[in-house]
């Protein structure tokens, strides 16, 4: 299914500023791929997540979802394809309710009504969080903002899903139904953390992002094993695998 | 006011309109036009007049009780921000000193009177204002004002602002923290660090503003907020419009505090 | 300085709403065409910017009072005249709601007073004619405290007006003028400089960001828009001038109602004592409108000498066409103002 594939061919980003958060990254996943992006803070993830759904646009390179390529004039429609959780939830929750929230999307996909009331519903009991329903966003801790956050991609039901630092806040329980809850998403996913147990436990790849380059691109147990590489990159071994 | 009593209050008076109770469920159209007409009446009496003033304080009152509002926490707030109303009234009694009453063998001065009035309408004006927000979400203000046909581009920004009032406020508060623990004996307290501060807030702000319309962007926006319409009125709501309207008129246009006056002497005697 | 519900009277708080509903609705007439994407998240987030701010107090330099930034001009130097003025009228519903800073009658003199002063009149006439399209701090400098002193002065101004026309308060009118414009222009001064200081600071921390900024603001698109606001401001004063002789004459009626459903019988004894003192005393001081003293006295006095009614419309009315015409000279200002500013190469609103 060419629809579910995510290419990178080359991609350089440098910010306004001059900074060169990407140099040259190349990957390809094919679907129902879930791959993990790991690296030291400021090495590039959230920026490389940001190619994803267009929010940037590649300096140089290409970034391929699905049949398109990603350019200002096929951003709109790559939207609709992929989810993204973003890394602050206070940016991402911008209505006034939670249920104004996770309405939003599909309100924007065209829905009916009923069908909206449907999918906000069980979106928000996918991620625990049907009883902040009618409570404003500000009035979330800190974990009840992510759920509802991924809640509010959830209910556009996207191919693909882009996520960064998902389970930033989540306290331990919360932490392992967002773990189950992102097995049970079939298509391709992309998840950028420092939780490298969560990485373990859900991606079967994982990428090693330094400095803008792609460092290692592999089998997860491979890469999160191997301390050499990811003590180089300002991470350690997660800790399911130090006890052994 | 410091920043932080500012800032909690703020958060105590909206988690206080998230209650549910009678008068929080009431539709927000109906407790928007109940408080207009309300204030309205109130305003228009004389400026001599305060016993006239005085039964439209069952209004805040019910809606206080009822609401299961603290009422210390209104009055705390009515009081902080009095000092204007009662500086321009203050001058009323020296400028104004004809005897227009003598109460209990004391002389009081039309200047009294008119200034008895003003507080009295502030603390009815601005307990009324407080106690809508307090017992109607922000956002149900906000879809109230569009569904009384306030221009749509309007009420959408100020919902945002609403959205990321907390969110900035909270943010301010970090930058005061680290300000309050580095600026010593009034040092550093001055207008220059401030320009300094507010432009760093200022350009968190700029780029917030940003990341929101991406995830916007994401979410499918094409230039307009769709909403799922979840106002109705009820016939309670309709009801509650149509007491507080005869209450409010029977006040304004009948001497009810007289009457009342009247008829406790009458038995009295 | 925010205006108060308790010293409005009707007419006034009438005239004044009428008057920034219709500077709103032409302002969102405005935006509708003229925006973009991007402009309505970034007005609501800089409103809830601009209210964090006000919550920050700091020291005015040598008097150890507080002080803290108003916002309109910030906002109208990053929005443009439109967006600026709706967003500064949340910022200030917002806080006649939480904070009941003034009130929600009042609300529309507050936002007159500082919403259109600010980003509708200063900003288009003074600011931008004044600070250019260069970002030379200098001239930013200049600008910035030249305009927040003349906004501030005349919306301190207003609220003398303002309550002087509502005739709720005894404060005499040179006073209550010396009383504010001083206080205000220190205030101005102040905050003049602390807006240059943040403009300027994030036009050397981040240039890139003002003109992102910029991109994302509205453009003007040429409309005759003296032309519209002169007829905002006719519909302002009709509106303001009909409420207020609604509001005159209405009491009249009603108190003649009150006293045929009261019936007059029963309360006739009331007019002895301090009722009767209190007509005598009225008589003499034609000015004070009978109904004024119907509560002191207790009861409704009998019909006053039939005299004094037109006398008392007249003066209501008076204020409402008072503050009518005001609204129709400021107005008319802004309309000349943003046309000739409009003229201007390169400073179009
Ligand atoms: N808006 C921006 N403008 C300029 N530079 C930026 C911007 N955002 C990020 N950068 C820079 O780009 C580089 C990559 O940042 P990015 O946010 O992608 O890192 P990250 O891997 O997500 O880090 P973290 O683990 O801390 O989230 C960093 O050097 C950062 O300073
Ligand atoms: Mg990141």
């Amino acid at each position: 299914m060419s629809h579910h594939i995510i290419e990178f061919k080359e991609v350089f980003f440098r910010y306004p500023d001059g900074t060169a958060a990407l140099r040259g990254v190349s990957f390809r996943i094919v679907h129902g791929e879930s791959v993990g992006v790991v690296g030291a803070n400021g090495a590039g993830k959230s920026t490389l997540l940001q190619h994803l759904n267009g929010c940037l646009l590649p300096t140089s390179g290409q970034v391929t979802i699905g049949d398109l390529n990603l350019t200002a004039a096929t951003r709109g429609e790559i939207r609709r394809k992929v989810g993204s959780v973003f890394q602050n939830p206070d940016d991402q929750l911008f209505m006034p309710t939670v249920f104004d929230d996770v309405a939003f999307g599909p309100l924007n996909l065209g829905l009916d009504k009923a069908h909206v009331r449907e999918r906000v519903e069980s979106a928000l009991s996918r991620v625990n969080g049907l009883a902040l329903k009618n409570k404003p966003p500000h009035h979330l801790s800190a974990g009840e903002k992510s759920a509802v956050a991924i809640a509010a991609v959830m209910a556009m039901e996207p191919d693909i899903l882009a996520m960064d630092e998902p389970a930033a806040n989540l306290d331990p329980r919360s932490r392992r139904s967002l773990i189950g809850l992102l097995k049970t998403f079939q298509h391709s996913k992309l998840v950028a953390s420092h939780d490298l147990d969560l990485i373990l436990d859900v991606c079967e790849r994982c990428i090693v992002i330094g400095e803008g380059r792609v460092v290692a691109d592999g089998p997860s147990e491979d890469i999160l094993s191997n301390r050499t590489l990811l003590e180089a990159n300002n991470l350690e071994l997660p800790l399911s695998l130090q006890r052994r | 006011m410091n920043f932080h009593t500012q800032y909690f209050d703020l958060g105590r008076l909206d988690r206080l309109s998230y209650r549910r109770t009678a008068v929080h469920s009431l539709d927000p159209r109906a407790k928007v036009i109940a408080t207009g007409l309300f204030l309205v009446t109130v305003v228009s009496f004389p400026k001599y007049d305060v016993a006239g003033l005085v039964p439209f304080l069952l209004f805040p009152v019910l809606a206080a009780t009822l609401g299961e509002i603290p009422i210390g926490f209104i009055l705390r707030k009515v009081l902080i921000v009095s000092p204007f109303a009662v500086f321009v009234g203050i001058f009323s009694p020296f400028l104004d000193t004809r005897t227009v009453a003598v109460i209990a063998g004391l002389p009081v001065s039309a200047g009294w009177l008119s200034f008895a009035s003003i507080l009295l309408k502030f603390a009815l004006t601005v307990s009324a204002a407080l106690l809508l927000v307090a017992t109607t979400s922000f956002p149900g203000v906000c879809h109230a004002l569009r569904r009384l046909g306030c221009p749509p581009i309007f009420v959408s920004q100020l919902l945002f602002l609403y959205r990321y009032l907390f969110v900035l406020a909270e943010e301010a508060m970090r930058i005061v923290r680290a300000w309050d623990m580095r600026a010593f004996a009034g040092r550093g307290r001055g207008a220059t660090v401030f320009a300094r501060l507010v432009g760093v807030l200022l350009i968190r702000t700029l780029d917030r503003a940003e990341r929101i319309y991406q995830a916007m962007l994401c979410r499918g926006f094409a230039g307009d907020i769709p909403r799922l319409g979840t106002l109705r009125l009820r016939s309670v709501d309709l009801v509650f419009v149509a007491i507080t309207a005869v209450f409010l008129g029977a006040c304004r246009f009948f001497p009810v505090t007289e009457g009342i006056g009247l008829l406790a002497q009458g038995i009295w005697r | 300085m925010h205006m108060a519900d308790a010293l409005l009277s009707p007419a006034v708080g009438a005239t004044l709403w009428a008057g920034t509903a219709a500077v709103g609705g032409y302002a969102s007439k405005k935006l509708k065409v003229q925006i973009n994407d991007r402009t309505i998240p970034l007005m609501g987030v800089l409103g809830a910017f601009i209210f964090a701010a006000q919550m920050i107090n700091f020291t005015i330099p040598g008097t150890g009072s507080s002080g803290h930034l108003g916002g309109g001009m910030i906002l109208a130097i990053l929005l443009g005249p439109h967006a600026a003025f709706l967003t500064m009228a949340s910022v200030l519903t917002v806080q006649a709601l939480f904070f009941a800073d003034g009130g929600l009658l009042a609300l529309g003199c507050n936002i007159w007073n500082l919403g259109v002063y600010p980003c509708c009149l200063v900003y288009p006439l003074l600011y931008r004619p004044l600070a250019g399209e260069g970002r030379s701090p200098g001239r930013i400098l200049i600008a910035s405290v030249l305009s927040v002193v003349i906004a501030l002065q005349l919306g301190a101004f207003s609220v003398v007006l303002e309550t002087l026309l509502s005739g709720r308060s005894e404060l005499p009118f040179g006073a209550f003028v010396l009383l504010m414009q001083p206080i205000h222009l220190a205030i101005g001064i102040v905050e003049g400089f602390v807006t240059a200081g943040i403009i300027g600071y994030v036009a050397a921390a981040r240039p890139e960001i003002l003109e992102s900024v910029a991109a994302a603001r509205p453009v003007g698109a040429g409309v005759p828009l003296a032309k519209a606001l002169t007829v905002f401001a006719l519909l302002a004063v009709l509106t303001g001038g009909a409420f207020s002789w609604f509001a005159s004459t209405q009491p009249d009626g009603l108190e003649w109602a009150i006293e045929r459903v009261t019936g007059r019988g029963e309360l006739s004894e009331a007019e002895r004592g301090v009722a009767a003192v209190l007509r005598g005393l009225q008589e003499k001081t034609a000015f004070l409108p009978d109904y004024g003293f119907k509560a002191a006295a207790a009861e409704p006095a009998p019909a006053a000498p039939a005299a004094a009614w037109p006398g008392i419309e007249a003066g209501t009315s008076a204020a409402g066409v008072t503050g009518a015409a005001i609204v129709l000279v400021l107005v008319g200002l802004i309309g000349l103002g943003i046309r000739s500013a409009g003229r201007r190469p390169g400073s179009t609103p």
